[in-house]
């Protein structure tokens, strides 16, 4: 971990549009909440399934990208990142940085707010609004590390990470049950699950699954990150 | 102006030995393009001018040698230490790369600043301060980089990168965007480095840039090694290289005829456009026309040469080398 690479990335993706991006889709949701909780339609059916489709379905992958490719894709495109690759410092801590403040961003904009908009709805009950924060969290530090990867290995990250996100897990997943396996969504909501006691939380895939695959697809994302970081020709070719 | 001084060790680092980058049988290419074709050169202390057309394969042979770029074939080494992948070497080299690379929302001060504290160096903000001074950015040094024109931001990457007080400096067309003033104020900076005994090469497509800062030059034609000499050698070479010259005169035939009996010109053509002359002796030759002409009653109205373009230069220094 570098501060000074933090400092940059972080007024990098806060100063600029990408901020409004990162409040829009969080402000939503809470309006929503505030929104049912006005109208008295605040029950455990109706927020769970605005956590699952729209906090977990839409805003957390969205979220995710927004982040996970705006910490270091931007500064590949641009050049930027010569001014972090000509100093003496591995690669691999420049990954790690960039994807603590990936996790760090999510955290703030997606698991927080999540928290927020479940405990204006039903405030503690069954553990609903805590659940779907750390679900949220853990879903969001491996969307960090995928589309981070991403970000690193192709110049077309956003358009593979939205395709991955909106039709892998949003639409392949709806019509192929097997599909809902291999989906950080499901992954997420699993934890949420575990933690929480509502029976209205119906996740696809077993916590015994979803944590190693949670853990693998961090893993795998933030060192392979590394790696081609490492092996990064300027020009863009190797 | 203040004038410019290169940084001088003042308890940043120790001062340390002469660096030099060994590139041997380098080679590059992307699918089927060759960019950089079996290069070999040593770049020692001193001002080392890199010289080639656009499309050469300069920035390709110095992102090699600043280790951003994987040889296709052949090494490139610092000190006899493989420069790609391994980011220590930057801890010596100083890189001044052609594109912006500039975070346009940090101040200048800034951006100087944090490539000293990425150098993790003992006294950054002094550091930062210097660096800044060395390129005469003080005054403007609390602005965004996104308001600086072309030649501020060139300056305040020569800051950065000279931050560290490296051995190696190494500059993608420095001089890009600068204004006279600053060209003379950068050129004078990276002399004082030179004489210093730091190793400095920069790139260049304009001969007269690379002759009035390097006493070493390397030029390089379509990815190959052209030429290698101190510029009077290079110069020379340009020189003595055969001319082709179109002539417009009061009688070409006439004037065809005399040139053609002197050893001076290797081939005359009768052309629409005038008369063509190559002349293979340059110096000779600009000597004898005039002479000719007055003692053969023709009157030239127009010289004129016809290849005087740098490709043309280059393209014959890659010829002789093959």
């Amino acid at each position: 971990m570098n501060t000074v690479i933090a400092g940059i990335t972080y007024r990098a993706l806060l100063g600029r549009r990408r901020i409004w991006m990162l409040i829009l889709l969080p402000a939503v949701l809470i309006g929503l909440a505030i929104l049912l909780r006005s109208i008295d339609s605040a029950d455990h059916r109706s927020v769970v399934l605005l956590m699952q489709n729209f906090a977990i379905g839409m805003m957390l992958p969205l979220l995710g990208l927004i982040a996970g490719t705006g910490v270091i894709a931007p500064e590949i495109d641009d050049g930027t990142i010569t001014h972090l690759l000509s100093k003496p410092i591995s690669r691999p801590v420049i990954v790690r940085t960039k994807f603590a403040v990936a996790v760090s961003l999510l955290a703030l904009f997606a698991a927080v707010p999540t928290f927020v908009a479940a405990w204006l709805m039903v405030g503690f009950e069954a553990d609903i609004a805590v659940g779907f924060a750390v679900g949220a969290l853990a879903g969001g530090i491996a969307y960090a590390a995928l589309f981070l990867a991403l970000g690193v290995v192709t110049r077309h990250a956003v358009t593979i990470g939205i395709t991955y996100a909106l039709v892998w897990e949003g639409l392949v997943g709806n019509f192929v049950p097997g599909a809902r396996r291999f989906s950080i969504q499901q992954w997420a909501q699993s934890v949420t699950d575990w933690l929480s006691t509502s029976e209205r939380i119906d996740v696809e895939t077993t916590l015994a699954f979803s944590l190693p695959a949670l853990a693998i697809v961090t893993v795998v994302g933030v060192v392979w990150a590394g790696t081609r970081l490492s092996r990064f020709s300027f020009t863009g070719d190797e | 102006m203040s004038q410019a001084t290169a940084p001088s060790p003042a308890g940043q680092r120790p001062a340390a030995a002469p660096a030099v980058i060994e590139l041997r049988q380098v080679s590059r290419w992307y699918g089927n393009v060759v960019a950089v074709n079996d290069v070999s050169m040593t770049i020692g202390p001193g001002v080392t001018g890199l010289l080639g057309p656009n499309g050469a394969g300069k920035s390709t042979l110095l992102h090699m040698m600043a280790g951003f770029l994987a040889p296709s074939g052949g090494t490139a080494t610092l000190n006899g230490t493989q420069i790609w992948r391994h980011h220590d070497v930057y801890r010596s080299i100083g890189l001044v790369p052609e594109r912006e690379g500039v975070y346009g929302f940090l101040t200048g001060w800034q951006f100087v600043l944090s490539s000293a504290r990425l150098h993790k160096l003992p006294n950054p903000e002094d550091a930062a301060l210097k660096a800044l001074a060395t390129v005469d950015m003080e005054a403007a040094k609390d602005r965004k980089v996104e308001t600086y024109s072309k030649g501020m931001r060139q300056r305040v990457k020569v800051a950065a990168a000279l931050v560290h007080e490296p051995q190696v400096l190494l500059l993608d067309e420095p001089f890009n965007g600068m204004d006279p003033r600053q060209r003379l104020h950068l050129m004078d900076l990276i002399r004082a480095m030179g004489a210093q005994g730091k190793t400095i090469l920069f790139s260049s497509h304009i001969l007269e840039e690379v002759e009035r800062v390097a006493q070493q030059i390397e030029v390089l034609v379509a990815g190959r090694h052209a030429a290698s000499g101190d510029f009077r050698e290079i110069r020379r070479r340009m020189t003595d290289r055969p001319h082709l010259f179109v002539i417009k005169s009061s009688d070409d035939r006439k004037l065809a005829a005399a040139l053609i009996a002197d050893g001076s010109s290797g081939a005359v053509a009768l052309t629409p456009g005038g008369l063509e002359v190559q002349a293979i002796d340059f110096r000779r030759f600009t000597w004898l026309l005039p002479r000719v002409a007055r003692d053969h009653g023709v009157r030239v109205w127009q010289v004129a040469p016809a290849d005087e373009d740098l490709e043309s230069v280059f393209s014959y220094l890659i010829t002789r080398s093959t």
